[in-house]
């Protein structure tokens, strides 16, 4: 892995264990994210990009399991590959190195804690000799930074909105300057007006930090204002990768397009239709390129080969055998 | 006013919920719905998007017009009659047949062990629109093959078996089984993904043109409230502090909340620019006294924070609650 890049998967299986077989999740993936950039990934519920975020963020728990292939982290010039990492070897990277913002606060909050004690539990974890004072300090400079009252670090999470928690947590998960920072859906749960705040924050944070976000949700609006670079996902497989304005512009594949042009948006009437039909399962996924069921331009090449993700112009890149754009 | 009849199809007056939250003795009042008056009066079929935030009151006010709520002061009502004070289950029906809801999720609508075609007899019967069973199922066949579905293949099965998709449209199915007047919908597309929302929406504007009903449209979302609606109601902290025909409402916000809603939508065409102010004041928004947004409005001055302004008239029955605007 070069400089340039700071994760990295190649060839990335990994199902969910169930009684009638496998569930594809996240089937046979491999792409590179740069450093210093906001990747985002999107697709629909159940394309498994929840569960590919799992598994860059080394959380592998049944019934989830690691089929295949490798990811990678490059942190501080060293190559630190997941899949042959102990798990409380990649636990010693969490927060400091790599953190992880997920949808609902609470799941990272302890409900029994005020949140000025949980801080404190995690500097303690590498500084054994900071004093409280020093990491109140800290503490109140980065809550300054993102606009949080002080007064919310005496207070226990229940007592918050789920706007400040949210908030909390993303402070958390900045606070050690970590090289990458795991996003998922971090505002689905909130309004829209907090939303756009807490994600003018999070753009904030990585100008001023120079590390690495990836964020996923399924909004693609989420995506056109805050990513540099948005991976598109269908049934556990990668559709489409290219920048943030490419991939608006010029949607290659046409479930990217047809994604697009089913949004509705302010001040436009004109009529907007869904796509026909609903994702497959991914215990029994359609033969050949997933998304050829429903896709309007498939052919029988379609339903027999599986498309290659192939570079179609500069960094940007389509899995489909009759893209919409080539160069 | 609704063709062939003196009264609005719906009027809600100074309608009003409190909610006690907290302790006996230390709880506090939260007005959920506060001193609401909506008028829906056309002649045509409408659809009248009620949006806001979590928390500000659309989901009360749609369950206080369902009768699921009694309101603490204040009067609805449907074609001229006062629904707060039917009684009886003959009335009831009655009421029911007119008003149907549809909600956010199909997976909680439906007991997951029963088949979904059990629920469709059920409101068939129950709201006394066929005499039996058999009479039941030929309605009950119209009306899903008007959401789209094939009958055959929704028989028999249980919610499991079908997509989120197909599902609301079998809820809609049921709604739609009494010929309805007034359909409340709330969320009934968030839990649904982007490439299916699109086909349940367009499905609303088509049932509103077939068979003459009009909607009530709760949601937070005001790209598809946009793309819905003929009017539309802005609701912060259960108070409506704007209304209007929905086009004018989005694209010429008047009231600076509005404003602050439309300007924080993730568009995909234009980029943010900018920047807005975050809150921790839910509580301190709800009781306060005056206009209920003046500690976040960049507008706002002593007046605002002393007395409430009040929801005024303007041209093309454009209303806002905003003292600059009196």
């Amino acid at each position: 892995m070069s400089g340039d890049y700071i994760l990295g998967t190649e060839n990335l299986k990994a199902y969910y264990e169930t009684r009638h077989g496998y569930v594809k999740a996240v089937d046979n993936i491999s792409f590179l994210v740069k450093s210093n950039e906001i990747f985002g990934i999107c697709g629909e519920s159940g394309c498994g990009k929840s569960t590919l975020m799992k598994v860059l963020y080394g959380i592998i728990e049944p019934p989830l399991k690691f089929i295949s292939g490798q990811i990678s982290i490059n942190i501080d010039g060293k190559e630190i590959s997941i899949q042959n990492t102990n798990v409380n070897e990649i636990k010693k990277l969490w927060w400091k190195d790599i953190s992880y913002i997920p949808q609902s606060s609470m799941s990272v909050l302890n409900p029994t804690r005020k949140i000025e004690d949980q801080f404190i539990d995690i500097f303690k974890k590498w500084h054994k000799k900071i004093s409280r004072r020093k990491i109140r300090k800290l503490i109140r400079k980065n809550f300054d930074a993102l606009g949080l009252p002080r007064e919310a670090l005496s207070s226990y999470p229940h007592q918050l909105s789920g706007g400040m928690r949210q908030r909390i947590v993303i402070s958390m998960a900045t606070i050690h300057n970590p090289k990458i920072v795991y996003a998922d859906e971090p505002t689905t749960a909130l309004d829209v007006v907090v939303q756009r705040g807490i994600l003018e924050v999070i753009k904030e944070l990585q100008k001023k930090l120079n590390n690495t976000f990836v964020i996923v949700t399924h909004d693609m609006g989420i995506h056109y204002q805050l990513s540099h670079r948005i991976m598109v996902m269908y049934a556990g497989k990668i559709c489409e990768i290219g920048e943030t304005d490419d991939i608006f512009q010029n949607s290659a594949h046409p479930y990217t397009a047809l994604l697009i042009e089913s949004l509705p948006r302010l001040g436009d009437k004109s009529e907007r239709k869904s796509i026909e039909g609903s994702p497959p399962s991914l215990l029994d996924p359609p033969k050949g390129c997933r998304f050829h069921t429903r896709c309007p331009y498939a052919t029988q090449e379609c339903a027999e080969k599986e498309p290659p993700l192939t570079e179609i112009w500069h960094d940007h890149y389509v899995a489909c055998f009759h893209p919409l754009k080539t160069k | 006013m609704v063709k062939g009849m003196e009264y609005p199809l719906l009027e809600t007056i100074n309608l009003t919920k409190v909610f006690k939250i907290g302790g006996i003795f230390k709880g506090t009042n939260l007005k959920a719905v506060d001193n609401v008056n909506l008028r829906i009066e056309s002649d045509e079929p409408v659809i009248l998007s009620i949006v806001g935030e979590s928390g500000c009151g659309k989901t009360t006010l749609a369950k206080l017009i369902l009768k699921l709520l009694q309101p603490t002061s204040g009067t609805i009502k449907f074609e001229g009659e006062d629904i707060t004070k039917i009684k009886g289950k003959s009335k009831m029906v009655e009421f029911k047949r007119k008003v149907q809801p549809i909600f956010q999720n199909p997976f909680e609508s439906f007991n997951p062990l029963r088949t979904v075609d059990k629920y469709l007899y059920a409101s068939a019967l129950k709201l006394q629109v066929a005499k039996d069973k058999e009479e039941a199922e030929e309605i009950i066949r119209e009306t899903l093959s008007s959401v789209g579905l094939n009958p055959e293949v929704a028989f028999g099965k249980k919610p499991h078996e079908f997509s989120g998709g197909e599902l609301q449209r079998i809820s809609i199915a049921r709604a739609l089984i009494s010929k309805p007047k007034l359909i409340i919908a709330d969320e009934p597309v968030s839990m649904l993904d982007a490439s299916i929302r699109m086909s349940i929406i367009n499905l609303f504007l088509k049932l509103k043109k077939e068979f003459n009903t009009y909607f009530i449209y709760i949601t937070h979302d005001l790209a598809t409230a946009y793309y819905i609606s003929d009017f539309i109601a802005i609701m912060f902290r259960g108070s409506i502090v704007e209304y209007g025909l929905a086009h004018e409402v989005l694209s010429d916000p008047l009231h600076p909340y509005t404003e602050t809603l439309v300007n924080s939508i993730p568009d995909i065409r234009k980029r943010w620019s900018g920047k807005i102010a975050l809150s921790g004041l839910e509580l301190k928004e709800f009781e306060a006294v005056g206009c209920k947004f003046w500690r976040r409005c960049p507008y706002s001055n002593d007046r605002c924070k002393s007395s409430a302004p009040k929801l005024i008239k303007l041209k093309n029955g454009r209303m806002v609650a905003c003292f600059r605007y009196q």
